[in-house]
């Protein structure tokens, strides 16, 4: 082994107990950098996740004018032309299924409340969206039940109402007309958000097709992708190909601003978590740093007799540091990744905020999720801001005079 | 030409407000090949003689130059260079790095000047044997004696065929034996290698084993003495 190595790292251990404390400062450090982190990624994942099953897809498409304002009015009356389209441009592996989606109100003898009604095509959707696996209670749509309607466990509970009810909808048709119409409640629907349970109720397409009088037009197809990171590339194709349909191509980022926007500032958040722990890390690090080189004054003043440049001996202290910050690197490291997998399974229970969760669409349990770039920022900011907070004590260690360094006692 | 030539040199410290003359007008030239003493008692300016050779601090006023070079005119990283490729240390105490063996301890200096890690290896065991410390090697200082510590440290001064030894008070921690042993260790070297021997000293029994003694006293040469003949030579 290299000389100046074999000396930098017995040097760390002429004070193991020193060693040990600025170890385990390094350690917890890079060790919560790693695991709030993960946490955070975890929440934003979930975010996204909840976002996306909760009807958004990772593409949606809407005829004109319809984000703006969601009515009957705004209707993809060609559906068959757009689903030929849609066959020819979308990977291998992505689903699709059509929609009817308005705003409507809902009723019983008890209560009444405005609801989004969505007109689903059940095959189809349970491929892509929550409903079908959120099914507490009852059973899911059958295709040709034009009767039957979804509700969540939530809003069962507001219309003190149960399974096998009647609940009656109402909203504009094509005509401009209110048009009304009964269901009956076939089954429940239960979601990490109550929100969520309150606004959706689920009846068959053709049901709501009826209902409104638009015959088989809809008003917005979902798009569900092997991976939300193509939603980009997939979105502007779609645009190109329909660029004379009147079609609007949407993205899970522009349907979900609120998560984009909250994915945004968990970012900022994690730097600076990042740069507090590295705050206290530092003031450790320097100051365990320039004891370790005044105790040595006199060894540098002889390593100076000998001849030895004030470059190499700030090397030498630098490697020192950097044995140290490897040490905790390695060990803080493997603990944030044993905490983070072993919070893989179970996740963390976090029912006891989860009022205040909801709000930001996040759940109850939370998986902590690893990006590469996050560990990667992580062990960078130890090792580049620990080797310049270390280059303070070394220029002391590399600039003692020689002959106050012998003299010195 | 003399190794070491010191004309008119001064030392001035400052302290608070006191000027302290460490040493003043300093003339002495010194061979190549010399076994030479400075001798006198605690605070005469011994050791700041040795420094200013050594470069390891300037002077006031006067010029000193080794090996023909004038120190004044070298930078930091020069001296270093010059230390490291002339120049070999011997210190009272404390001499070596105690994190390595003796063997790496005298292969540091081969290290710093890029000797390659075989010859280094074989220098240094050699030297060590040379010194007395064969089965040694692997012992870090504070597995070894006093005396021991200071063998290593001449091995080390040596190794790297230095112009000159510098050595302060190298005797002053050991009993008169051992210290008789290293003195004669020294003189050994000295004739064998024809290296320049300066050792500072203020024990009567270390001033026999030089062929000179330069006497100090508050800092000024009072008598410079080449034994030999038995020839009192006044200062200039
Ligand atoms: N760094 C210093 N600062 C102030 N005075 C010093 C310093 N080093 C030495 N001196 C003074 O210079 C004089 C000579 O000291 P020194 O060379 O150490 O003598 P010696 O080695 O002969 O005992 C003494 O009076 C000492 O107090
Ligand atoms: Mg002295």
């Amino acid at each position: 082994m290299n000389m100046h190595v074999q000396i930098g790292w017995r040097n760390i251990w002429r004070n193991p107990k020193r060693t040990a404390v600025i170890l385990t400062a390094i350690i917890i450090g890079v060790w919560s950098m790693i695991f709030l982190s993960g946490l955070m990624r975890g929440i934003a994942d979930q975010m996204v996740r909840n976002g996306i099953s909760n009807l958004t897809g990772h593409l949606q498409l809407h005829p004109h004018h319809y984000r703006r304002d969601p009515s009957v009015d705004h209707r993809i009356s060609d559906a068959e032309r757009l689903a030929a389209v849609l066959r020819q441009n979308l990977p291998a592996g992505a689903v699709w299924s059509r929609r009817v989606r308005v705003n409507a109100v809902a009723g019983n003898a008890r209560h009444s409340s405005g609801v989004t009604l969505v007109g689903i095509d059940p095959a189809k959707e349970a491929q892509l969206s929550f409903v079908s696996s959120a099914i507490t209670r009852g059973r899911y749509l059958r295709s040709g039940d034009n009767r039957g309607i979804i509700v969540g466990k939530a809003l069962l509970a507001k219309y003190e109402t149960r399974l096998g009810r009647k609940l009656v909808l109402m909203s504009q048709d094509a005509t401009g007309e209110i048009s009304s119409r009964a269901f009956r409640i076939t089954g429940v629907f239960q979601t990490e958000l109550k929100a969520t349970e309150k606004q959706f109720v689920f009846v068959n397409l053709t049901a709501v097709q009826k209902m409104l009088q638009i015959d088989s037009a809809i008003s917005e197809i979902a798009v569900l992708l092997p991976s939300h990171q193509q939603a980009d590339a997939v979105a502007g194709q779609l645009r190109q190909a329909l660029a004379e349909h009147k079609i609007d191509v949407s993205t899970w980022q522009d349907l979900l601003p609120l998560v984009k926007a909250t994915i945004k500032i968990y970012d900022s958040f994690i730097f600076l978590w990042f740069l507090v722990v590295f705050i206290a890390m530092g003031f450790g690090i320097v100051n365990t740093t320039l004891m370790a080189v005044f105790e040595r004054i006199r060894e540098f003043g002889l390593l100076k007799a000998l001849g030895m440049r004030p470059g190499w001996i700030m090397r030498m202290v630098l490697t020192e540091s950097l044995f140290l910050l490897m040490l905790g690197l390695l060990a803080g490291n493997l603990l944030g990744m044993l905490s983070i997998y072993a919070l893989a399974e179970t996740g963390i229970d976090l029912s006891a905020f989860a009022a205040g969760l909801e709000f930001v669409g996040m759940g109850r349990i939370i998986f902590p999720v690893v990006q590469i770039r996050d560990v990667v920022g992580a062990n960078l900011v130890v090792v580049v801001l620990g080797l310049a907070v270390s280059a303070y004590p070394a220029y002391k260690a590399a600039h003692f005079t020689p002959v106050q360094a012998l003299t010195h006692t | 030409m003399p190794i070491v030539e010191c004309d008119a040199v001064n030392k001035i410290y400052q302290q608070g407000r006191v000027e302290v003359a460490a040493l003043q007008d300093i003339n002495l030239h010194i061979p190549e090949g010399a076994f030479i003493a400075l001798a006198g008692p605690s605070g005469s300016g011994k050791t700041t003689l040795l420094n200013l050779i050594g470069g390891l601090d300037t002077a006031t006023s006067g010029t000193i130059r080794v090996v023909g070079k004038s120190m004044a005119k070298l930078t930091q990283t020069q001296l270093a260079q010059l230390r490291l490729s002339q120049v070999g240390f011997v210190f009272q105490s404390y001499n070596l790095i105690p994190v390595l063996s003796a063997q790496e301890n005298v292969e540091f200096v081969m290290l710093l000047q890029g000797i390659p890690a075989a010859e280094r290896t074989g220098r240094a065991r050699s030297i060590l044997d040379t010194v007395g410390l064969k089965d040694k090697y692997k012992r870090r200082p504070a597995e070894l004696s006093g005396g021991q510590q200071q063998r290593v440290a001449v091995a080390r001064a040596i190794v790297a065929n230095p112009a000159i030894v510098l050595a302060d008070e190298p005797t002053a921690n050991l009993d008169s034996k051992t210290g008789q042993g290293l003195l004669e260790l020294m003189q050994q070297m000295n004739t064998e290698r024809n290296v320049t021997f300066i050792f500072a000293t203020h024990d009567q029994m270390v001033m026999q084993y030089a062929e000179r003694v330069v006497y100090l006293k508050d800092g000024r040469i009072k008598t410079d003495t080449l034994k030999q003949h038995r020839d009192k030579v006044e200062p200039k």
